[in-house]
């Protein structure tokens, strides 16, 4: 490991590779990413891997679709020598109250003022789309076709290698215990291997972003959430479009290997770090489905999982930097979509770090909202 | 020579593909499962499992039982959604 970096970005995730990737290609030197256990270990390795342009924010529509635009071209931008699989089947949400149909419209009327392709759908054209929904307590539908979703492994693994061939060094297994700062900069990173100087870090820990602010003393109101998952044996192709709802609180895919993955949120969460299984989200998670798309009940479960939520206050994430310590960035508070943001992430995190103009005016995004109260709150999560 | 030989049935990984990511660097059970998809298939690396253990070691010098195994998830043998959603209607009576 380097005893010295003008960089280090701490945690290598969808975030962490992307910020790496992109300040090498703008020609920085000497970049470190510290993953305290392996690439991709953290949520991108746990998440569903969906992406939408189905948002209610501006802010949240306009990341989403320059990154699913970036990964339409994925492959050949990180010159990958493997497939991120990226499929665009479309999301089709569906909604069980009047109220979430009044908000599906307020909500694509933002989405067309950016570009959108979104649209309302009756029950009968959500049947076209997917015949075994059941729509009997449904009261309606809306459907991008843009959206979709690919492999998180591998989305990390082309930006983690076409980082490293750009000359990024990157340590797994390098817990970083410490940040050194003086005269109100950051001058180094302890780690269990060793120090480490530097006068930029980057936090790209997700789940972990407050325990590491905390080292420098920056307070930030982020908590963290088990949100459990599942998938299914294998079948023949049957559902083209991921289904989610927020309201019946759930989404359901099948991979391109032709098992469905599923997962919901748990209002009752404890805000903690655990990410143990548990049989109560199986049973509210298989009485959803056997009601919302009966077919798909026959299929036997092979695996559950969990994985981390940040959450922030208004469920957006936060690009910024410290204000009490100058070389400190964060990128963090993804509240269950990050995944789908990676690109961006690190487009603008490398603008910000390097005084560019940005691509998209993130600024919103800042820590400070949180203290003036001027929030964006996104209304539609699962 | 290239080894196709089938070593993940349920995920269709062959022995080649586990060498060459070893080659690569990626030296962790784990990697190398998030990557081919091995050991998630539904016998959830029963069979597998061994072998790309047995790869690890011998390519790093490692010790076959120091090398970390996947977290054995649940639920062991596939269960219906169907009937999980049964159960736990019954349980809310
Ligand atoms: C069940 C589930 C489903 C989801 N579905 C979706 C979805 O469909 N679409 C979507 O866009 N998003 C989804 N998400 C959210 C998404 O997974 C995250 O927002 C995203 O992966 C965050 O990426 P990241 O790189 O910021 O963080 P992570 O991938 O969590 O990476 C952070 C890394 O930091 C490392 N780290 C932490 N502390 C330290 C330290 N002290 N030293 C060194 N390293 C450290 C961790 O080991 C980890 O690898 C889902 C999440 C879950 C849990
Ligand atoms: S043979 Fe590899 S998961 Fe079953």
């Amino acid at each position: 490991m380097k005893n010295s970096a003008e960089v280090v970005i701490i945690g290598a995730g969808i975030s962490g590779c992307s910020t790496a990737y992109n300040l090498a290609k703008k020609g920085v030197k000497n970049i470190v990413v510290l993953e305290k256990n392996y690439i991709c270990s953290g949520s991108t390795g746990r998440c569903g891997a969906g992406v939408r342009m189905q948002w209610g924010t501006e802010m949240n529509c306009k990341i989403a679709k320059e990154s699913i635009e970036f990964y339409e071209h994925a492959n050949e931008i990180l010159e990958y020598d493997r497939d991120v699989d990226f499929k665009q089947k479309g999301y089709l949400l569906i909604a069980d109250t009047d109220k979430e149909i009044e908000q599906f419209k307020k909500n694509i009327e933002v989405q067309h003022s950016c570009g959108i392709p979104s649209k309302l759908l009756s029950l009968e054209e959500a049947r076209e789309i997917v015949p075994y929904l059941n729509t009997d307590m449904l009261k309606g539908a809306a459907f991008c076709e843009k959206d979709g979703f690919l492999n998180p492994f591998k989305t990390t693994d082309a930006f983690y290698k076409a980082a490293k061939r750009l000359g990024v060094e990157f340590n797994t297994f390098t817990e970083v215990t410490g940040i050194k700062t003086e005269n109100g900069r950051v001058v180094g990173v302890d780690t269990n291997k060793g120090f480490i100087s530097t006068n930029i870090v980057v936090n790209a820990t997700n789940a972990y972003s407050k325990n590491i602010c905390d080292m420098i003393g920056l307070d930030i109101p982020v908590y963290s959430e088990r949100h459990q998952i599942l998938v299914t044996e294998p079948v023949e192709p049957m559902q083209d479009p991921m289904v989610m709802s927020f309201g019946l609180n759930l989404y359901v895919q099948q991979s391109p290997e032709g098992s469905f993955i599923m997962g919901r949120g748990d209002a009752n969460e404890p805000r903690d770090l655990r990410i143990t299984s548990s049989w109560h989200f199986l049973e509210e998670m298989a009485k959803t489905i056997d009601a919302i798309l009966p077919p798909i009940s026959k299929l036997r479960v092979v695996r559950q999982w969990a994985g981390l939520y940040n959450m922030t206050p208004d469920k957006q994430p936060i690009y910024d930097k410290a204000d009490n310590i100058e070389g400190f960035y964060l990128c963090v508070g993804y509240s269950g979509h990050g995944f789908m943001f990676g690109p961006i992430t690190g487009i603008v995190m490398s603008e910000m770090i390097l005084g560019e103009k940005p691509t998209i005016d993130v600024s919103m995004l800042n820590l400070n909202r949180f203290k003036t109260g001027n929030l964006l709150l996104e209304p539609s999560v699962v | 020579m290239e080894d196709n030989t089938i070593i993940c049935r349920c995920s269709d990984v062959t022995l080649q593909q586990v060498r060459d990511l070893i080659k690569e660097g990626y030296v962790t059970y784990d990697e190398i499962k998030r990557i081919t998809r091995i050991g998630m298939g539904p016998c959830q690396g029963k069979t597998c499992g061994q072998l790309v253990l047995r790869e690890i070691a011998s390519a790093t010098g490692q010790n076959i039982a120091d090398i970390k195994f996947q977290t054995t998830r649940p639920p062991v043998v596939g269960v219906k959604l169907g009937l999980i959603a049964e159960e736990g209607r019954r349980n809310e009576e």
